[in-house]
């Protein structure tokens, strides 16, 4: 059918496209690969799988690069000051915060998170959530706090954008095939 | 988890039918390493858990062929369970990583995997792992040819003739066997299967079989051959081979554990707990528990556990004596002793400190050689130490220990010193290498507070290497130098002018690269005497303790111990540091950094 053959047509052209820029690389191939008669839901599958723990290690490494902060805010808060006393806290906090963050957030913590999201990335070829992981690290070792944080956000953002490509191109080729 | 019943290979067409056990935390990778691996016709049992994974390998004794296993687990490191899958059930195991750093392979490499894989991975890379097993039982086969064979054929005599030949045979067509695997001979001999085959039973190391082994090895000391360990451990169905293999695989472990021991105390500032758990006895006689790590450590101290760039060679020495002086556990005693004794006696002579890493166990074989290093003409090597050391102790411990003992009164036996006389700037250079035995004599520190005392001597150790290298060069009298207790000569040494580090390195290079004729000669002198120098080494501490703190040897010994372990590990972290500053030739010692040096020197008596 024509439909059908443009449908093909655009899921081609999509996929190319993903390769092209990088959203997924080689290893995407490998899996389409494995792919077979005995398995016809392998890519679907592993790639569900993949979504799933990435979601999860996200959490953890946003979380272990906020670690503290949250205690100093419930430590004010349950001495209920007044409210000068409070806003006068805070500052300090504030302040003691921006100056010991780094001692207090564990890089190696972040460093083994991100190590875990790389390899998980590679597994379904997730190419630029790759390479964003591996500045990531770079950050982590230097324990720059700030570009840690910036580049989190970098590696969500290209998570969020492979897995809605992917998501899509799942759907299609199972419309598909 | 997937999981097999108890399966046996099948016998037909190696490589199908391989049984693999896959290793990672990541679920993703878990189920495409077993899509692929499925594909290539394996029986696959996945696992998440490394402990898990253990227990299963345990449990099956005989029931998988090859491990394939992730770097970075969070329960267990992939590197420890590589080590306990190689130590106790002898299967190949195959590292992956998303990492593929050298160093890591590397580590794994030393760690005894078979292979080590990037991710992401390939089918065709999953292909070809069959090769590890076949490769692994061709060589248990020519083992069992070699070690049995002979062994029956010894002794069991004319009697036993025709068996041992068969048994050879069989050796023999086993390895042909792969020709004939090759060609496609299906053969199903029983007598001498393909190799591929082959399941000569596997001994499981079991965690009470390997305390025996451990039991065993402590007994004789680590250097003893795997009939003892086979008769003492008692068990009927062990054999001889079984355990030297085993045996080998335990001392290729002892000797990781050490560098890593001591790189982590080199750079960690020194675990003095860690180090102090064991007495120097039990150095190097451990199981593989913590506890053994420790003491482990703590004997080979000594040993390269710096990453100084040491030639291959040297390192690789170094390796092997350490599994080999790791079982002298009396000698090394002896020799902390001697070097501590030195220490004293030339404290009152001499200018430079003297270091003698009291590397425990192995040290002691290096440490005799160590202290041949010295050239200061006016402190005269301790000779009797000289000669017991073996010389390539002084190869590889070169960049941490290099015998600076100056002792002005010539010792009748040692006769490296004359030797050295005509290195000025070696002398300046091994004075510079601070032994950490004069500075544990230096360093006044209560015998009964061992563990204050390797604290102490820890950051002591640390920054008397550091400034110190300046210390060993430094021209203090010799009194100031020599106290018993590590503690006083550390902060001895930091009166010293600090000599650059380089200094230090410029040593344990241009030591290393030394042409030493002399040294080489005297080294075999050295080599030869080890029992009676250490004996040696131990009245001379007796006699020369000056301030009567020299406690009991144990004691101090202990003490010195932790504390050459520290210095070791202060010396090991030095090298690294400065290792561009050296490049300095023995043979042309640069004019320019010799002369800082010999003005602060010295020297001398």
């Amino acid at each position: 059918m024509e439909v059908v053959g443009q449908l093909q047509k655009q899921y081609v052209d999509f996929i190319t496209s993903l390769f092209r820029e990088a959203y997924l690389d080689d290893q995407y191939v490998q899996l389409q690969k494995l792919q077979d008669d005995s398995n016809p839901e392998f890519v679907v599958e592993v790639v569900s799988i993949f979504f799933e723990d990435s979601e999860k290690l996200l959490n953890d490494l946003a979380s272990s690069l906020l670690v503290s902060i949250s205690l100093f805010w419930v430590f004010i808060l349950c001495l209920r000051p007044s409210l000068l006393l409070m806003v006068v806290l805070f500052f300090l906090l504030f302040l003691f915060q921006l100056y010991s963050q780094q001692q207090v957030v564990d890089f190696k913590k972040v460093d083994g998170y991100v190590h875990q999201f790389k390899g998980s990335s590679s597994s379904v070829g997730a190419q630029r959530v790759k390479n964003a992981c591996v500045t990531l690290r770079n950050f982590c070792e230097e324990k720059n706090l700030d570009g840690c944080s910036r580049y989190l956000n970098l590696v969500k953002q290209e998570f969020y954008l492979v897995k809605n490509k992917l998501e899509t191109l799942l759907r299609v080729s199972i419309t598909l095939w | 988890m997937e999981t097999n019943g108890f399966s046996s290979p099948r016998p037909d067409a190696f490589p199908a039918g391989l049984r693999v056990l896959v290793v990672d935390d990541d679920p993703t990778w878990l189920k495409i390493l077993e899509k692929m691996l499925k594909k290539c016709s394996y029986e696959v049992t996945t696992c998440n858990l490394a402990r898990e994974a253990l227990d299963l390998l345990r449990e099956r004794k005989d029931g998988f062929d090859i491990v394939i296993s992730d770097v970075n687990m969070p329960d267990m490191d992939g590197f420890k369970l590589l080590e306990h899958v190689g130590l106790e059930m002898d299967l190949p195991v195959i590292m992956m990583s998303v990492d593929g750093e050298t160093s890591r392979v590397m580590k794994g490499v030393q760690h005894g995997a078979c292979d080590y894989l990037l991710k992401p991975i390939r089918m065709k890379e999953l292909r070809n792992i069959w090769q590890h097993v076949f490769r692994k039982r061709i060589q248990e086969v020519k083992d069992i040819e070699s070690h049995e064979g002979l062994e029956e054929i010894q002794m069991m005599g004319n009697s036993m003739e025709q068996s041992d030949d068969g048994y050879l045979f069989c050796g023999v067509d086993l390895i042909s066997g792969k020709k004939r695997k090759d060609t496609d001979n299906k053969q199903d001999d029983r007598h001498y299967g393909d190799p591929s085959s082959v399941k000569k039973a596997r001994v499981v190391w079991t965690v009470e079989l390997h305390q025996k082994f451990v039991k065993a090895v402590n007994q004789f000391g680590f250097d003893i051959g795997p009939k003892k360990i086979l008769d003492s451990m008692g068990v009927p169905w062990l054999t001889r081979e079984n355990v030297a293999s085993h045996l080998q695989k335990y001392r290729l472990y002892l000797s990781r554990l050490q560098k890593e021991n001591e790189l982590k105390a080199s750079f960690g500032g020194m675990k003095q707990s860690d180090i102090s758990k064991d007495t120097p006895g039990n150095v190097c006689l451990q199981n593989s528990s913590n506890a053994s790590r420790n003491s482990v450590t703590n004997g080979s101290s000594g040993i390269c556990g710096s990453k100084v760039p040491i030639k291959n060679v040297d390192s690789k020495i170094c390796v092997e004596d350490m599994k080999v002086a790791s079982v002298q556990m009396a000698e090394p005693k002896e020799a902390l002793i001697g070097d501590i004794t030195d220490p004293q006696k030339s404290s009152n002579s001499r200018t430079g400190l003297n270091h003698s890493f009291g590397q425990i166990g192995l040290d002691v074989k290096y440490e005799p050689k160590i202290l041949t290093q010295y050239s200061w003409t006016e402190v005269p090597p301790v000779q009797f130490e000289q000669e017991h050391m073996p010389h390539f102790q002084s190869q590889s411990w070169s960049t941490e220990v290099r015998p600076v003992h100056f002792k002005p009164e010539q010792k009748p036996h040692v006769q490296s010193e004359s030797s050295f006389s005509h290195l000025p700037l070696a002398r300046n250079h091994i004075q510079v290498d601070c032994r950490t035995e004069p500075i544990l004599s230096h360093h006044p520190i209560p015998s009964t507070n061992e563990k204050d005392k390797r604290a102490d001597i820890g950051p002591n150790c640390i920054k008397s290497r550091r400034q110190g290298i300046g210390i060993v060069t430094s021209v203090e009298s010799t009194a100031q130098l020599f106290s018993v207790q590590p503690k006083s000569h550390l902060t001895h040494c930091k009166e010293f002018e600090p000599i650059p580090c380089s200094m230090w390195n410029m040593k344990n290079h241009s030591l290393e690269k030394i042409p030493l004729n002399d040294v080489d000669s005297s080294q075999r002198n050295l080599i030869l005497g080890t029992g009676s120098g250490f004996r040696l080494l131990d009245e001379e501490l007796r006699r020369y303790s000056p301030q009567g703190d020299f406690h009991p040897q144990n004691a101090g010994f202990e003490n010195i111990e932790s504390f050459d372990y520290s210095n070791q590990g202060i010396i090991a972290d030095i090298p690294p540091l400065l290792y561009d500053s050296l490049n300095f030739d023995y043979g042309n010692p640069s004019e320019t950094m010799e002369y800082p040096v010999i003005d602060q020197g010295l020297f001398i008596a």
